[in-house]
């Protein structure tokens, strides 16, 4: 049976029963306020259940009898006794309708209109006709045992049967008391309460009825009560999770005594507590059962969700769940309900495609949303495939620039794997619309959150085109996990092996040893440089006690982030039941709980995410009250990877990282001079070089090496001779001044120092007189602050173009594709300039002119300037009519400056 | 009021009082800390415990001593000497701590030692003297002049509010 249905038949049953005698007593006490309110709820909520599982005649009937009821509770009606009666009728009617219904799993046909009718004539102040009522609630098929009953039937005998169908057999035996129904309601088979309510309706009854045998009702009742609700008790959780604890709790005490008892060589005890440690086992998992629930049970309303919203969005979305009936622990389903609601809701709406579109890649029109569920070694397994569009690696770039969740130069060195994760991140939603169906700023990050809480970790794979699948694994019971159990200052604490990735030991005998930078210790591992945290220094934990030479490194992993956890001594694992602990030690983040170990002690489990959060990564929600300013910084200070060097005296230099091809070291006696330029073979081509510093003679004869900087654009390479590499900074690229000489843009502070930062456009001329035409003079001095967003393919322009348009005073956001740009003002960006590349894969800059000049673009008044390495008439013409201001050679500096300048002052005089 | 049956041993010898105090009398299970004697209502009390293994706790507040299992719940320990303003007194064998559930939860109260339950009438009741410590006034419900001394009444629920004011 449909489990929604049977829940609905337990449920109801109960109320049922509970209603008989709330009517019972109301008729004794007509004007008891909250007898009648929680009468009128329980009646509503029948109504409400059945309208919802669509279950049109038990609703119309409950609702007659609801209205009277509104009446009664309001005053407006006064109980009496054969409204009351009335009112049983219904309730009557409704077990029988319900008794087919489980029968047959649906609801039997009938027409309960003159009880309607009844029920409305009593609503509105009028006598009702109660010997009118048909012979049945069933209709034209009573039930079997009925029929005796409805044969026999005069009037009064009649009327006594559509309160009591199920009752026949008895109302057939003693007619006369089926005429009052009052008794009927007994359904606990405690036979007290059951000859109270006889003596005083039965006088109100038309046919006064003989006093009927106590023993009668409770044994009628039996016969028809609900099978499925007999199967079932409700029981209070409360009262599970007491039985849990006292369990886990025996199981302790056995771990104890077993204990003992493996001291003692021989013992009279060793049967018994053979047999009392199977007992105890069995009793563990027999409890725990009861609080396992079938996941089924989370998804229930997610078949009417995937329709609505197929409905809403005009998409065919079918949805496949497995494993409805894989059981998970009640407290876990709770907690994972939201997050696969949601996450389902992401797959329909962000992954699906429209049919149209599904039906152009090749697919069937109807998109597959597939619901996963499975055990696998302690842990359950869901997953959330669909077979949609998957994640555009593109769009998450642009999104994760736009939010400000990662910075340029971060995705550059990302996987696709890595930035596929980026969705986790707070303040990131791929659709590029919020929808009412999702995309409301609570996303991903908070489905994270929630499963790392309760321990459960969620992968994502995704093809492009081809669908994304997410999978989820949660432990399968929050009551026992498996702990690592360390020890540090003398102290013992559990942390949770899950989160465990490995135990490193570090000095002594052990081939790591722990580092320190300022005092910050640092492990190597696997030529990783791994952040370490003292927890001992964390809990302030005493410094005696523990050796400094040998210490246990417990790599941890949260999220992305790892790191490693500097203990004393790490004992077994252990497995532990985790309880809360006291409120008032609750604001301690470095504990997720405390539990009572075998040997009976107080342990307290550490909680890896609250001591990464404490110990300088951020955690979500830090994220998410900073992701304003974040934003804000992102746009104007982008972080750069710089690479610092010397040459020619002087303050250090700096060259963007993203520019530098490789770093290489070249034997100064390899050095040729072909056509009065520096040369050296490197990789089967010559590649030139130019020394930095033009004075410094290089001593082909001499030994020795010198540092290399090798510039690479597409196929042509040049290299920088530099005397030695120093570092490689991230920083804010911030040129203070412009610089002086030929080769350089300008000053930065950069790690504490004033350092020039090189133009490495001006050395490639040097190598290359074709690659620009740069004259490397002075800039144009004024200070702008206009933003202007340049879109270039080329990474090497993006970056040589970049420091030097802000050198010049502009704020520069550089994208790399159309695609980004239409990203950003998607995102509301506003910029007063655009500077594009007119070559670039997918589309041109052609397209991209006009796309934005199109009516309706953000970004239908913004300028923009062309750029192209082709500056032919014709190209510049076209460039003109697919709506660019200006059209530019691509390594004209001074004249990019001057059509910028000019661009932006036009504007500004047309508006 | 019931005036037996608590676990406490002591409870039987300490229910001495005469017949008539019933109706206006309280019980009260007592206990020193510096010598002074302090009360909480016998139906607060779930047990008195001795020296028990304590785990401490990093970095709680410093009058949380640690917590302890008692049959299979964890129990947080108090020191309510530190509550009190007082210096902690150096741990010994002869520990003792009172039980008591507030809002659900276990705590252990630990104190110098632990007396006997006794009755005493309502009419020997006396509010906080207005000259007493703060710190003391704040946790105290009252005072009761016995015979031969005075007793503190504690007033569970406020000594256990320092955390929550703290975490405030």
């Amino acid at each position: 049976m449909d489990d929604l249905l049977s829940e609905f038949l337990t449920e109801t049953a109960e109320n049922l029963s509970v209603l008989d005698l709330e009517l019972v007593k109301l008729e004794q006490t007509p004007n008891d306020p909250g007898l009648l309110s929680n009468i009128f709820r329980l009646v509503h909520t029948i109504k409400g259940t059945c309208g919802f599982l669509g279950l049109p005649r038990l609703e119309t009937v409950a609702h007659a009898a609801e209205n009277v009821l509104g009446k009664f509770r309001d005053g407006r009606l006064e109980v009496t006794p054969e409204a009351v009666t009335l009112i049983l009728q219904s309730l009557d009617t409704i077990k029988a309708i319900l008794a087919e219904l489980e029968a047959k799993e649906e609801e039997p046909a009938g027409d309960d209109a003159a009880l309607i009718a009844n029920l409305n004539l009593l609503a509105e102040g009028e006598q009702p006709d109660l010997d009118t009522l048909p012979a049945s609630p069933l209709g034209p098929q009573p039930a079997p045992q009925a029929q005796p009953a409805a044969m026999a039937a005069d009037p009064a005998e009649a009327r006594a049967d559509d309160m009591a169908a199920a009752m026949a057999e008895m109302a057939a035996a003693d007619a006369a008391f089926a005429a009052a129904p009052q008794t009927e309601p007994v359904v606990e088979p405690e036979p007290e309460p059951a000859p109270q309510p006889v003596p005083e309706p039965a006088p109100a009854a038309k046919a006064p009825a003989p006093k009927a045998e106590p023993a009668a009702p409770s044994e009628a009742v039996e016969t028809k009560d609900s099978a499925v609700a007999a199967q079932t008790i409700r029981v209070n959780v409360e009262l599970l999770e007491n039985l849990m604890t006292m369990v886990s709790e025996l199981v302790l005490t056995r771990n104890q005594v077993m204990q003992i008892l493996r001291n003692q060589k021989e013992s009279e005890f060793a049967a018994p507590l053979q047999r009392l440690n199977h007992v105890t086992s069995e009793l563990q998992e027999g409890v725990m059962k009861t609080r396992m629930q079938p996941i089924g049970n989370a998804w229930a309303k997610l078949p009417r969700l995937i329709r609505d919203l197929s409905h809403d969005l005009g998409k065919k979305i079918d949805l496949e769940m497995l494993g409805a009936d894989t059981e998970l622990d009640r407290q876990v389903l709770e907690l994972i309900k939201d997050p696969l609601t949601h996450m389902i809701r992401n797959s329909a709406d962000h992954g699906v495609e429209m049919p149209a579109d599904r039906a152009a890649a090749g697919k069937t029109e109807t998109g597959h949303v597939r619901l996963n569920a499975y055990h696998e070694g302690g842990h359950i397994i869901i997953q959330i495939a669909d077979d949609g569009r998957g994640l555009n690696i593109e769009k998450i770039k642009a999104k994760a620039l736009a939010t400000g969740v990662a910075g340029e130069a971060e995705l550059a060195a990302m996987t696709e794997q890595q930035v596929q994760q980026l969705i986790f991140k707070a303040g990131f939603s791929t659709a590029a619309n919020v929808t009412s169906v999702s995309g409301r700023g609570v996303g991903m990050d908070v489905v994270r959150t929630n499963i790392e809480k309760i321990g459960g970790t969620i992968e994502l794979k995704s093809v492009e085109g081809r669908g994304s699948t997410f999978t989820i694994k949660i432990p399968l019971t929050l009551a026992i996990v498996n702990a690592l159990i360390v020890e540090c200052g003398g102290e013992r604490f559990a942390i949770p092996q899950i989160s465990v990735v490995e135990l490193v030991r570090a000095g002594g005998q052990s081939e790591h040893t722990v580092e320190k930078i300022h005092g910050t210790p640092v492990l190597r591992l696997r030529d990783r440089l791994l952040p370490l945290v003292s927890l001992r220094k964390l809990l302030k934990l005493d410094t005696a006690g523990g050796s400094e030479s040998e210490q246990f490194i417990i790599v941890t992993q949260v999220g992305t982030y790892s790191f490693g956890i500097i203990v004393d001594r790490v004992f077994d694992t252990e497995e532990i039941v985790v309880k809360p602990v006291a409120p008032i030690m609750r604001h301690i983040e470095m504990f997720s709980g405390n539990t009572i170990l075998g040997d009976g002690s107080v342990i307290m489990i550490l909680d890896p995410n609250g001591i990464a959060s404490s110990t300088g990564e951020i955690s979500f929600a830090e994220e998410a009250s900073h992701a304003a300013e974040t934003k804000h910084k992102a746009h104007h200070e982008e972080r750069m990877a710089l690479l610092i060097f010397k040459a020619a005296g002087g303050a250090p230099k700096a060259v963007p990282l993203a520019l530098v091809a490789r770093l290489e070291e070249v034997e100064q006696k390899s050095i040729e001079i072909s056509n009065g330029q520096m040369m050296v073979q490197y990789r089967g081509k010559l590649m030139p070089l130019v020394p930095f510093d033009p004075g410094s003679a290089i001593d082909r004869d001499g030994d020795g090496r010198k540092p290399v900087l090798v510039f690479t654009d597409r196929d042509r390479s040049m290299g920088l001779v530099v005397d030695e590499i120093v570092d490689i900074v991230e920083e804010y690229m911030q040129v203070e001044l412009s610089g002086d000489g030929p080769g350089l843009l300008g000053s930065a502070i950069i790690d504490g120092k004033a350092t020039d930062v090189i133009d490495a456009g001006y050395y490639l001329t040097q190598a290359y007189r074709d690659w620009f035409t740069s004259k490397g003079e002075a800039m144009v001095e004024e200070e702008h602050h206009e933003r202007v967003l340049l879109v270039d393919d080329s990474p090497f322009f993006r970056n040589m173009l970049a420091p030097m348009l802000s050198v010049a005073g502009y704020t520069v956001t550089p994208v790399q594709s159309v695609d980004e740009a239409m990203a950003l003002c998607d995102a509301g960006q506003d910029f007063d300039i655009i500077i594009s590349d007119i070559e670039m894969p997918g589309m041109n800059g052609f397209d991209f002119a006009e796309k934005v000049k199109k009516n309706g673009c953000r970004w239908h008044h913004t300028p923009m300037v062309a750029l192209s390495s082709h500056a032919t008439p014709r190209d510049l013409d076209r460039g003109r009519r697919a709506g660019f201001n200006d059209y530019v050679a691509k390594f004209d500096r001074d004249t990019l400056l001057a059509s910028l300048s000019e661009t932006l002052s036009e504007t500004r005089g047309t508006a | 009021m019931s005036t037996h049956g608590k676990p406490n041993g002591k409870a039987s010898n300490g229910a001495r009082h005469d017949d008539r105090d019933y109706e206006d009398s309280v019980d009260y299970v007592t206990m020193t800390i510096a010598g002074q004697l302090f009360g909480i209502p016998v139906l607060q009390v779930q047990d008195v415990l001795g020296p028990q293994r304590i785990t401490r706790i990093p970095l709680a507040p410093p009058e949380v001593a640690g917590s302890l299992n008692l049959r299979g719940r964890i129990v947080t320990a108090i020191d309510v000497r530190l509550r009190l303003g007082l210096e902690p007194k150096p741990r010994d064998d002869h520990d003792m701590s009172i039980v008591v559930d507030h809002r659900g939860e276990l705590y252990s109260l630990m104190v110098d030692g632990v007396g006997e339950v006794v009755a005493v009438a309502t009419k020997d009741f006396e509010r906080n003297p207005a000259t007493l410590d703060p710190l003391w006034r704040e946790v105290s419900a009252g005072i009761y002049r016995l015979n031969d001394q005075l007793m503190v009444v504690l007033d569970v629920s406020r000594l256990l509010n320092f955390a929550t004011r703290e975490a405030a």
